[in-house]
C-alpha cells in the first residue's frame, strides 16, 4: 500500500496538518495512487483516525524514533527541520519540504532552498502544497550524499593533539 | 531651580497698579513710588519683562482679578539659577531676573565662558595609576590564557555536550558518532523542558557501550534559556537565569571540551566556561558547530558564540566566506 508520511517534528505545525488532510490534498494524493496517510502532529491537535475519499488516515504525536514510519513511506512531507530532512534523505525517500512561515526569522528556509538547489527535494509552503502534490515529478529528485562525521572526529583529534 | 515669587497685588489710588502696593514686597530698587526706576520700560512697565523687580503683574488692574486672573500668583523664573552677588544690588535681594543698575539681568548666571584652565594633573594622578593597575590585572590572565591554549593535554578528555532538543540533538549525536574512546566521560546538558533528547541520548550511548566498554556518560538538566518563538528581551532574562545553574555545573564538571550546536541552551553553558577560563579556574576548549540548517546566515547562538568559541565550525561554504574565522569541513552530519 503506497503511503504518505507527514511529519512536523518536535514542535507543532497546525497549518501543514490541516492542509494535508484537506479534500484537495487527499484528492491529489489519491490520483497519484497513494492509499494511506500517516500524520505525525507533534504538539498540535490530534485528528481522529478516519477514512475519507478512499485514503486511510492515521495520526500520532510522537514516537521515540520515526525510522520505521519513514522506512515504510513512499513519500514524505516534512517541516524543514534538519533531523526530519536528513533522516528522510538518508533513507532515500522522496521528500517535499514545507516551510512554516510563522517561525521566527524562518531560518529553515535556507536549508530547504539549498536542498532544492541541489535537486534533492521539492519545497513549498502550505498554500502551494496541493499544487506541488498535483505537479510533482519525484523521479527527478537526486540522491543526497550523506554527511561525514569522521571529518569532525579527525578535526577534534588534531585540535587536542591526538593525531 | 525654580524660584517662586508670591505676589499680592493691591492697587491703592494714586499709585500705578503695575508698581505694586505701597510698602509691600516690592523688590524694585526704585521703591513703590517708582522714582528712579531703572527699568527701560519705565514705571508703567509697558513691555517690561522683568516682573520680579517690579513687584507686580503687568496685566493686573485690581485685586479682584482682571486679565491675569488670580490676585496672588506664582511667578516662576524660567532660568532661575543662583543669583550672583552683584555689588550694589543689596537693596533687591530677591530681584530674580530683574535688572541691576548696570542694566544686567540678575539672578541668572552669566553664560559659561570657555575656560582656558589647565587640568589639575596632580589630583588626577592616583586615579590614573589605579586604572593602569586594574587594566594590567585584567591583561595578565588574558596573556596567561593565550599561553595556556598551546598547553599539552592528555587523554581522556572529558566532554560537555549541550543537547539542544529536536534536530539539534540528532545532529550533535551524529557529530559524536565517530569520536574515539579518548573522549570520555561525556556529560550531556539538557534543557529541563526537553522531553525527547534523553531517549535519543540513552539509545546512542547504549549502542556505544557495545563497542567501548569503558564508556561513561551523565545527563544534567538546566532551565531552558529560551523557548521557541520567545521574544528577544525576555530571552536575556531567562538566559541569565540559566547561568545561575550552568555556572556551578560547569565549575563542578570542569570539562576539557564543550561541544554545542545551538540553540539557546548552549549560550549560558559556554559563557560559564568562558568565565571560568578568564578566572583561571579551568581552561575549556569551546567548539561550536553551526547546524546544517544554517546555509547563509548564522543562528543567534552562533552569532554570539562566534566570539566566545575556540573553534566555530560551519557546514556550508557561504558561511565560511562571511565568517572567515570559522572552520569549514564540508557537511559533517
Amino acid at each position: 500500500m503506497k503511503s504518505v508520511f507527514v511529519t512536523v517534528g518536535t514542535t507543532s505545525f497546525e497549518e501543514l496538518i490541516a492542509t494535508a488532510r484537506s479534500p484537495p490534498a487527499l484528492q491529489a494524493l489519491q490520483s497519484r495512487g497513494y492509499q494511506k496517510l500517516v500524520l505525525q502532529v507533534g504538539r498540535g491537535s490530534l485528528p481522529q483516525p478516519s477514512r475519507c475519499s478512499a485514503l486511510a488516515v492515521e495520526a500520532f504525536r510522537f514516537k521515540d524514533s520515526l525510522a520505521e514510519d519513514l522506512q515504510s513511506a513512499d513519500l514524505v512531507i516534512s517541516h524543514a527541520g534538519a533531523g526530519s530532512c536528513l533522516e528522510t534523505l538518508e533513507k532515500g525517500k522522496p521528500l517535499i519540504v514545507v516551510i512554516n512561515d510563522k517561525l521566527m526569522d524562518n531560518h529553515q528556509l535556507e536549508l530547504a532552498k539549498q536542498l532544492h538547489r541541489d535537486g534533492c527535494v521539492l519545497y513549498c509552503d502550505c498554500s502551494t502544497l496541493v499544487e506541488t502534490l498535483q505537479s510533482m515529478d519525484l523521479s527527478a529528485l537526486k540522491p543526497f550524499p550523506p554527511g561525514q562525521p569522521e571529518k569532525f572526529a579527525s578535526f577534534l583529534d588534531k585540535v587536542l593533539g591526538l593525531q | 531651580m525654580h524660584i517662586h515669587i508670591h505676589m499680592h497685588i493691591h492697587a491703592p489710588a494714586g499709585i500705578p497698579a503695575s508698581h505694586g502696593s505701597p510698602g509691600s514686597c516690592c523688590p524694585c530698587p526704585a521703591g513703590p513710588s517708582g522714582s528712579g526706576c531703572p527699568c527701560p520700560a519705565g514705571p508703567e512697565r509697558a513691555g517690561c519683562h522683568s516682573r520680579g523687580a517690579h513687584g507686580g503683574i503687568p496685566q493686573l488692574r485690581d485685586a479682584g482679578g482682571g486679565a491675569a486672573g488670580s490676585p496672588s500668583r506664582r511667578i516662576t523664573a524660567p532660568r532661575a539659577r543662583r543669583a550672583p552677588v552683584t555689588p550694589g544690588a543689596t537693596t533687591a535681594p530677591r530681584a530674580r531676573g530683574g535688572l541691576n543698575r548696570a542694566g544686567r539681568r540678575m539672578g541668572v548666571a552669566p553664560l559659561p565662558l570657555p575656560r582656558k584652565v589647565a587640568p589639575a594633573r596632580m589630583e588626577e594622578l592616583p586615579v590614573v595609576v589605579l586604572l593602569l593597575l586594574l587594566l594590567s590585572l585584567l591583561l595578565v590572565p588574558l596573556v596567561l590564557l593565550l599561553r595556556r591554549r598551546r598547553g599539552r593535554r592528555t587523554p581522556p578528555f572529558s566532554l560537555l555536550v549541550v543537547a539542544g532538543s529536536g534536530g539539534h540533538t540528532t545532529e550533535i549525536l551524529r557529530l559524536l558518532s565517530c569520536l574515539s574512546e579518548s573522549y570520555s566521560p561525556r556529560h550531556y546538558v539538557l534543557a529541563d523542558s526537553d522531553k525527547m533528547s534523553e531517549a535519543k541520548i540513552r539509545s546512542f550511548e547504549q549502542k556505544r557501550a557495545e563497542t567501548f566498554s569503558e564508556s561513561q556518560f551523565s545527563l544534567e538538566r538546566i532551565p531552558r534559556s529560551r523557548e521557541v518563538r520567545q521574544s528577544w528581551s525576555s530571552s536575556v532574562v531567562t538566559t541569565l537565569y540559566s547561568m545561575l545553574y550552568s555556572l556551578p555545573l560547569t565549575y563542578k564538571l570542569k570539562p576539557d571540551l564543550i561541544l554545542c550546536n545551538g540553540p539557546g541552551t548552549c549560550v549560558p553553558v559556554c559563557l560559564s566556561a568562558f568565565l571560568l577560563g578568564l578566572l583561571q579556574i579551568k581552561r575549556t576548549i569551546i567548539v561550536y558547530v553551526e547546524s546544517i540548517c544554517r546555509v547563509e546566515t548564522l543562528s543567534l547562538s552562533g552569532k554570539i558564540l562566534y566570539y566566545f568559541s575556540d573553534y566555530f565550525i560551519v557546514q556550508w561554504p557561504d558561511l565560511k566566506k562571511k565568517y572567515p574565522k570559522s572552520v569549514y569541513l564540508g557537511r559533517i552530519v
